[in-house]
């Protein structure tokens, strides 16, 4: 295809010819071209369907308002959908296809829809698609998602790495008009730190995509002039390619910035860029965006809005049309026809809705004032229009402009209200601006040229005085074209006229919805879509409110608009992630051992925020019990080691350690001797339980507590909330040693015999008890703390060096051990032996559970305050027929049992009014030799040897189980004193 | 958000934690009369005002300070920030 609609002049490279392919035609375009101008250029007018109707669809703007023109971009992974061709910029070898047809786009066989569409006006998928109700998932559902909408994914995995950024700057600017320009040199001469960011590869906005001058220069050398001078400045970062999409609390934006979407590759670079930007200030210098007139049959392929239709003349070079009619109701709708006919192209009309003078002679045009257009035809694209008086003009674009609505999203994201000028037709940003935004330029009414330039220095001015900049504003000469509106919004007549495009939403479903009851905009957006999807009804807003407000009878200001919300442009999700997908979705921590473990068959599990081994596979091990059921036997055989790092450390230190400890345990630790560590258990003040751990007294003034795995942050803050709040008198100090040291838990019979071969000091039962604790050094030397505490029931002992001796640590251990068959065991066997021995863990521990269910209400102490005493009393938690914690087996002991079953009697309904509780914890105990279970069961205590129902509805199946004690192992606990 | 933090300036909320109503600080005495009543309140009844509230903030990426943050919930504007140690200290707490 050749570019037959490509003119002299814009600001294309000629000298670099592009080759692209849209639906697998292969076009050319230059560089500097966007997709839609080289589409237009190559005379492709047709380049969608609509989202409801299956209209054929054409390019109606120049920007990131599109409502139409959207495509699928590139191929395979990489395949982007619903991408406007308006702002992707052409590059060699791009590739297009279209969206949401059936067939070809020229035969698309879903625009029967089209046909139906007297029946399909807003609310019919409501209303008609209700019963029977089965039928909506099956059947309507899947069938409406087929016909409608909008691109496909790819359905593979985005092969672009995305990022984050965070930058700070005195003043940003947000947009690089003429207004933006000026706000930006200004600033920047001043000395401020400023950042300039516009959605464009090229700063200069509306410059860009005009003929007027500045400086007496053409508007675009000025512009290009005015970044170079910003680009030189050292305290000034231009953003080009760089949308500010949202403005949030207290100076904080987010900006999108596309780095590599112009390229065919991104090169293993980020693609794209979200940056959270922290300013002291911000001028939103956003423009205006030009808003449509809803007439019959407006939706073809060649209807276009005017300033744009210009800007692919003046900017691109290209000819929209080779006979254009213009379609105004303002004055700057001429300056499309005097623009096109000063570049040669063909005027075939002018029609003004207004009844004034015609603003100009274009020799050749047809000029009808007080008109407006009635009728179209073309299905592919414009053949001709008529007038309401019946005046017939063949045209294949008609550009049109219902005026310009100043861009006031941002003013509007905490909440402000615009508010409406009648003298310009639009709404303008209202005086609740966010917290240190102003505004300059179109995007505040500003319309015109040398008013613009001077609203952006003069705030700009203004704003870096402020700030402590000595700022003056200086103008560069500019005249103000004319800018007159005078409202006119829709044309009666036969056929559609559409208001939303991209939503296939027209003045009859307004007017409906108004009907219907839908009376405040906000239920209109709802009830009719209007305003919805990629395009947020940038170019269709205005014109919606004003028929609404037409259907009612009130005034737009009545009216209102509908909450503008971030993004102001769509924002990749891929973006939001940026580096957080996959295993770096969050990070994770791993424990001395790592490596180790490793190199020695582990198998690994996300614990809180660790990796954790959960079993070591060895030899022939087909599955992971043999591993699991291996390690545990090994251990209360002879010697298990396991990494036990990942419990939370508190280091606890001060005069009033003791004292503290006492208020956020429940139990009593004031008397706790030196050289003894005792098991606590925390409470939230609502008398929950909220974590257990052990905490040893290494000095008088000196603790360490171990909490959960899962809750070491959260006590920690507890601690912190109860030290700094709570008892802010107290003495005591807290740092967490978590990471600080490594851990390793040493049980069974032979732990002893193994630890006295490293630990530099006398272990023996008389020397070092059951619940003792020291600091000592092993290996002749090295630092270590000694706890024998143990949560296998075993004779155990847990030893600490400071982390970076950890991995030696291990492997000193398996050394040592090699004697006694000493076996590395995972988080699968601890848990199997803390189910033998009755210990709480996390299921246990939901949040929801009391002292008393824990069969621990004995340990809270009665004569102290410590938090969640005084509620725990509550006679709530203190029903004598309340669940208690006990123990579980299988009366046929070959079936297993399962975790989330519920307790029934015999003979009872397994129904809610009959539950009992349910099953916490289950595991398959090898000494044992059969399934057991730890459980919360009415009465518990009180029932052990009783027999009931098991009952697992969800999964199905059922096992009766005998109530025991939940102490199945060793109950008197004499291994773990031995 | 921004919190300008008393010891540190300004700090980006995402650093925090929220807690909620600084009344948490407090804690009623558990040996005055009516103590189950006033801790029943304490634990389980709090403001939630439209406009200003004060706030308990925890540094949690950061120096582990808990902040008293006067707040207007409904502009997010902050008019105060307060060490929350001195903020009970001036209440009488102590030990």
């Amino acid at each position: 295809m050749t570019q037959s609609n490509r003119i002299a002049g814009g600001l294309v490279d000629r000298s670099k010819q592009l080759s692209f392919t849209f639906n697998n035609k292969s076009m050319t375009g230059y560089e500097g071209d966007t997709l839609a101008s080289a589409l237009l250029a190559n005379g492709q007018r047709l380049v969608g369907r609509s989202f409801k109707y299956h209209r054929p669809r054409g390019i109606f703007s120049a920007g990131s308002e599109e409502p139409n023109a959207m495509v699928h971009l590139r191929r395979g992974a990489a395949q982007e959908p619903n991408t406007r061709a308006t702002v992707a910029e052409l590059f060699n070898g791009l590739e297009a296809t279209s969206q949401n047809h059936r067939g070809s786009l020229e035969f698309d066989l879903m625009s029967v829809t089209d046909l139906a569409s007297p029946f399909l006006s807003a609310g019919f998928y409501y209303k008609t698609f209700m019963w029977p109700k089965k039928f909506w998932e099956k059947l309507y559902e899947p069938a409406i998602r087929a016909s409608a909408g909008l691109g496909r994914l790819s359905m593979q995995e985005d092969p672009d790495s995305y990022d984050k950024g965070f930058l700070h700057c005195d003043m940003l600017i947000i947009g690089a008009g003429p207004a933006g320009l000026m706000a930006a040199l200004t600033a920047g001469r001043a000395g401020a730190r400023v950042i300039l960011a516009d959605e464009d590869h090229l700063m200069g906005g509306r410059l860009n995509a005009e003929t007027l001058s500045v400086d007496d220069q053409e508007g675009s050398a000025w512009a290009a002039a005015a970044a170079a001078e910003l680009d030189a400045m050292p305290n000034v970062r231009l953003m080009t390619r760089t949308s500010v999409y949202g403005a949030y609390d207290h100076g904080v934006y987010g900006a999108l910035e596309r780095m590599t979407d112009h390229v065919p590759t991104s090169g293993g670079k980020p693609r794209q860029v979200l940056w959270r930007i922290y300013t002291k200030r911000a001028i939103l210098t956003a423009g205006a965006t030009e808003r449509s007139i809803a007439f019959p049959m407006n939706d073809r392929p060649g209807v276009m809005l005017a300033g744009s239709v210009r800007t692919y003349v003046n900017r691109y070079g290209v000819a929209p049309g080779k006979k254009v009619a213009v379609f105004t109701n303002n004055d700057d709708g001429w300056r499309t026809a005097t623009d096109l006919h000063a570049a040669g192209v063909s005027i075939a009309a002018v029609i003004d809705s207004r009844e004034i003078t015609p603003l100009a002679a274009i020799p050749g045009a047809l000029i009808l004032m007080g008109a407006s257009v009635a009728s179209t035809s073309g299905y592919l694209g414009l053949k001709s229009i008529a007038t309401s008086s019946g005046v017939k003009i063949e045209t294949d674009c008609l550009a049109v402009s219902g005026g310009w609505s100043p861009n006031v999203h941002l003013t509007c994201h905490q909440r402000g209200r615009p508010t409406w000028r009648d003298d310009i037709g639009a709404f303008v940003p209202g005086g609740d601006l966010p917290i240190g935004m102003h505004v300059a330029g179109a995007g505040n009414g500003s319309l015109a040229l040398a008013s613009s330039l001077k609203e952006g220095a003069n705030v700009s001015a203004s704003v870096a005085s402020d700030l402590g900049f000595a700022a003056t504003a200086a103008f560069p000469s500019a005249e103000d074209q004319s800018t007159d509106i005078t409202p006119f919004w829709h044309v009666e007549g036969k056929g559609r006229a559409w208001i939303d495009l991209q939503n296939d939403v027209t003045v009859k479903d307004v007017k409906q919805s108004q009907a219907e009851g839908f009376r405040s905009v906000e239920h209109l957006k709802r009830y009719t879509t209007l305003g919805m999807a990629t395009d947020q009804g940038k170019t269709s807003n205005v014109l919606g409110l004003a028929i609404m407000a037409e259907a009612t009878g009130k005034s737009i200001p009545e009216t209102g608009t509908t909450i503008f919300r971030p993004p102001y442009s769509p924002v990749p999700i891929g973006a939001l992630a940026g580096r957080a997908r996959g295993k770096d979705f969050r990070p994770f921590r791993l424990t001395p051992s790592h490596k180790w473990a490793e190199t020695h068959g582990a198998d690994f599990v996300e614990a809180g925020a660790w990796l954790r081994a959960q079993w070591f596979r060895k030899g022939s091990e087909k599955g992971w019990r043999d591993s699991v059921d291996r390690e545990v036997e090994a251990t209360r055989g002879s010697v298990g080691i396991c990494d036990v790092t990942t419990l939370g450390k508190i280091d606890i230190q001060g005069r009033d350690a003791a004292a503290f400890l006492n208020k956020v345990y429940a139990n009593g630790f004031a008397k706790l001797a030196v050289g003894k560590v005792r098991y606590g258990l925390m409470m939230r003040e609502d008398g929950i339980v909220m974590d257990d751990g052990t905490t040893a007294r290494l000095r008088e003034n000196h603790f360490i507590m171990t909490t959960t795995t899962a809750n070491a942050g959260p006590v920690f803050r507890h601690m912190e909330f109860a030290r700094q709040c709570l008892w802010p008198g107290m003495d005591v100090h807290l740092i967490s040693t978590t990471d600080g040291w490594a851990q390793f838990a040493v049980a069974g019979p032979n732990a002893r015999n193994l630890l006295s071969k490293i630990v530099d000091m006398d272990i023996s039962n008389e020397a070092f008890p059951f619940m003792a604790c020291a600091e000592t050094t092993v290996c002749g030397g090295t630092p270590a703390r000694l706890f024998r505490i143990s949560f296998s029931g075993e004779l155990a002992f847990e030893i600490a060096v400071p982390a970076r001796y950890g991995d030696a640590m291990m492997t000193k251990l398996m050394e040592a051990g090699e004697e006694f068959d000493a076996t590395p065991y995972g988080t699968e066997a601890l848990g199997v032996m803390r189910i033998e021995k009755g210990h709480a863990a996390g299921n246990e521990l939901t949040g929801q559970t009391t002292a008393n269910n824990l069969g621990l209400g004995k340990m809270v102490s009665k004569k102290k305050d410590s938090i969640g005493n005084k509620l725990s009393e509550r006679p709530e938690m203190n029903r004598e027929d309340d669940l208690r914690l006990v123990g579980f087996k299988p009366v046929d002991t070959s079936k297993p049992l399962a975790a989330g079953a519920h307790f029934v009697d015999n003979g009872k309904e397994a129904v809610t009014k009959n539950d009992l509780g349910w099953m916490t914890s289950v595991a398959y105990s090898p000494e044992l030799g059969h399934s057991i279970g730890l459980g919360f069961l009415k009465k518990g205590d009180q029932r052990k040897g009783d027999k009931l129902r098991a009952v697992d509805l969800l999964r199905g199946g059922e096992v009766k189980v005998e109530v025991v004690s939940p102490h199945m192992i060793d109950p008197e606990g004499e291994r773990l004193r031995a | 958000m921004i919190i300008n933090h008393p010891l540190l300036g300004p700090r980006d909320a995402a650093e925090f934690y929220v807690m909620g109503d600084a009344d948490l600080i407090n804690r009623p005495d558990p040996d005055a009369e009516g103590a189950a009543e006033a801790f029943y309140e304490y634990a389980y009844l709090r403001d939630n005002p439209a406009g200003e509230h004060r706030e308990l903030w925890y540094h949690e990426q950061g120096d582990r300070s808990w902040l008293v943050v006067t707040r207007s919930t409904l502009t997010h504007e902050i008019m105060n920030v307060e060490m929350a140690r001195d903020v009970a200290l001036a209440k009488g707490r102590g030990q």
